[in-house]
């Protein structure tokens, strides 16, 4: 399957600045399909800032930040369907938010309160995967095991750069193509695990270049451009439904906070390089887009952003007035019988 | 061997959502056989030859599990199935946990075990340790043709995680009565493979056809209990008949070091300390890598290693 994978400057590219570059739009996208979108990038970041901050007023444990993430889990999520499966990572906690899911579920998740440990199938979002990449080979599974069914829907799994260096990565992908599973494979590349450059972790010139070696095709995106990432969603579960097998996206974006709140990444990140990220962060890129655009305006800013905050705000509230955990869960459900 | 073939057949005729995913398992029907005939039957989404990948056999399993399948795992040999226990320990067994108990994971997973074939290295070793000691996952290790059928059978319609081990040498021991269609061992329960009055012998896979020829040769009563299951473990019928004998002694081919036969001689020291009348003895393969198959004898629990410590156990 030869391919070209486009080089950074080269991605697809929809959201322009209203100055140099022109903005695109996305075919088959209404109005309120991009207001929608925005809702769901603005919700995720209220979530994550609100997080940091309970983490720092000591009201949920150790975080995973996803500051800056919000357009590449917003827009792949838009590409999906209710009966689509999610696969998320600890950087995707709060994906569920997006169908529906309680902020008191994914807030007591944080907590260690067992209320977090929320049912997959309520949601059609699989547990937060903590080990790194183990859980891609599920979302295959899933896939093609809905595919030997007959049945409808697909699934995605989301890891980052550095998942793609595991064993349970190349297994998953693997099986995904030898399967035909009905699966998208998206790696959120923000350069960075944890303190590792995502140079130190391959000498390949993409990550998406990768699909080559497994006979799938491989998509670069911008994962800063929420719609560009939705249209390569959308076209690779396109791919999945219509039985043409799996689909590598590589979303390439720049980590602008910590690994989590018990990193300090001041020892390793270029500091400068952080800050030009910030100032072109992808919730800030669209809102500006949308208000071109004139679909967007101070006042549904504010409404939306209000909604958000008050979301977090009976969120928190709901997952500390939660009961204490009942001690015996420490020996019930690890066998049904 | 046609036991665990049986076995296999059956459960797939009764229930459609058991698949059948491994290494050489269609077109060849397994290294061991224990697939034959079953892509035929059930065609290849029932019967599947997966990539080279032990790790992506469990962690699709998962998968498959969660979209509705019964998957029955095939690792080749027990020594190449060590990539799968990433998956094993991270997800297979703590899943349902995760879900609060919610979410079922119904997957079987089978393999060979145990030595006396004279194979090349890593074909021979007894890992079961590595699988009890983990949560969320129960283990059986049969050790007759027709508990090979029915533990598998139990597996199978088990919603918990399950690993079947079966000795390698059970595949090539003579042919037995195998009871004919559904037939169900339950997890759970040991079987007394023969009475005696003096000392216990504990055992379990190949190392029961040991102790029952240990059993022979001692001039002492002794009765043989084949675990069967590992976990959960039937302590009733342990701490019976070592309450009967107030003797025990536990074969375990696995290297010796936190070995399954250790946590049985917790169990006794736990629970039946006054009916003891001497101390708990373990015959065990040593602590090193199990060795080149021209002295595996060495290694391997003999009924004289076991008569040997079940008579100074007697004259204790
Ligand atoms: C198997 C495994 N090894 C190590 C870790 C510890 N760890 C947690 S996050 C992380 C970095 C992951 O980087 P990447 O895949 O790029 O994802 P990101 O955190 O950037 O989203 C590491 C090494 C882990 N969780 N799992
Ligand atoms: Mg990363």
């Amino acid at each position: 399957m030869a391919q070209v994978v486009p080089a950074e400057g080269d991605m697809r590219r929809v959201i322009g600045d209203g100055e140099a570059q022109p903005d695109g739009e996305v075919e088959g996208l209404t109005d309120q399909d991009l207001l929608e979108l925005y809702r769901a990038m603005v919700l995720l970041r209220t979530y994550d800032e609100r997080s940091v901050v309970y983490h720092r007023q000591g009201r949920i444990g150790t975080y995973a930040i996803f500051w800056g993430h919000e357009a590449m889990q917003a827009g792949s999520f838009h590409a999906l369907d209710r009966e689509d499966w999610i696969f998320p990572s600890y950087r995707e906690s709060a994906i569920g938010l997006l169908r529906g899911m309680p902020p008191e579920t994914v807030l007591a998740w944080w907590r260690g309160h067992p209320a977090g440990w929320w049912d997959p199938r309520e949601y059609g979002v699989a547990s937060i995967a903590v080990p790194i990449a183990t859980h891609v080979p599920h979302a295959v599974g899933f896939a093609w095991g809905k595919k030997l069914r007959g049945e409808n829907g697909c699934a995605i799994a989301y890891f980052g750069d550095g998942a793609t260096s595991e064993g349970a990565f190349h297994e998953g992908a693997n099986f995904a193509a030898v399967m035909r599973a009905p699966v998208v494979l998206f790696c959120n590349n923000n350069g960075w695990a944890i303190s590792t450059p995502v140079s130190a972790q391959t000498r390949a010139a993409t990550l998406a270049g990768k699909a080559a070696g497994y006979g799938m095709p491989g998509v670069r995106v911008d994962g800063g451009d929420v719609l560009a990432v939705f249209e390569a969603t959308r076209a690779a579960v396109a791919r999945a439904r219509a039985g043409e097998g799996p689909t590598l996206i590589e979303a390439v974006t720049y980590r602008c906070a910590p690994h989590a709140t018990a990193d300090d990444p001041s020892a390793y990140i270029d500091a400068e390089r952080v800050e030009a990220e910030r100032a072109n962060e992808c919730l800030g890129r669209y809102e500006r887009y949308l208000r071109r655009l004139g679909l967007l305006g101070d006042d549904l800013v504010e409404s939306i952003g209000g909604e958000a905050k008050e979301a977090m705000r009976a969120g928190i509230a709901a997952a500390e007035a939660l009961p204490e955990p009942d001690p015996d869960l420490v020996t019930r459900n690890a066998y049904a019988e | 061997m046609e036991a665990v073939n049986d076995a296999l057949l059956v459960e797939m005729e009764r229930d459609d959502n058991v698949m059948v995913m491994g290494e050489d398992v269609g077109r060849a029907g397994g290294v061991f056989r224990a697939t034959a005939g079953l892509l035929d039957r059930f065609g290849p989404d029932r019967c599947v030859d997966t990539p080279l990948a032990e790790a992506g056999i469990l962690g699709t399993a998962v998968g498959l599990a969660m979209a509705g399948w019964r998957p029955v795992c095939e690792m080749q040999y027990e020594s190449f199935s060590y990539p799968c226990l990433d998956q094993l320990i991270c997800h297979v067994g703590r899943y349902r946990w995760r879900t609060n108990g919610k979410m079922e994971f119904p997957i079987t997973i089978r393999m060979p075990t145990g030595g006396g074939v004279k194979a090349p290295e890593l074909h021979e070793d007894s890992p079961e340790t590595y699988y009890v000691h983990t949560p969320g996952i129960k283990v059986a290790i049969p050790s007759t043709p027709a508990d090979a059928k029915g533990l598998l059978a139990a597996a199978i319609r088990s919603p918990d995680p399950v690993v079947i081990m079966e000795p390698k040498v059970l595949y090539r021991s003579p042919r037995e009565e195998v009871p004919d269609g559904e037939h169900l061992v339950p997890l759970g329960q040991a079987r007394i493979a023969r009475e005696g009055d003096d000392v216990t012998l504990i055992a379990y896979g190949g190392m029961v056809a040991v102790a029952e020829q240990a059993a022979d040769e001692l001039e002492a009563s002794a009765e043989v209990v084949d675990v069967r299951t590992l976990k959960p473990l039937d302590e009733e019928t342990l701490l019976a008949s070592v309450a009967k004998t107030g003797r025990a002694v536990i074969v375990q081919e696995a290297p010796r070091v936190a070995g399954f036969g250790a946590e049985i001689a917790a169990l006794l020291a736990e629970k039946a300390i006054l009916d003891l009348r001497g101390p708990v003895l373990r015959v065990t393969g040593y602590d090193a890598p199990f060795p080149f198959w021209s002295i595996e004898d060495e290694h391997i629990p003999s009924a004289a290693r076991v008569v040997e410590a079940a008579e100074k156990l007697l004259s204790f």
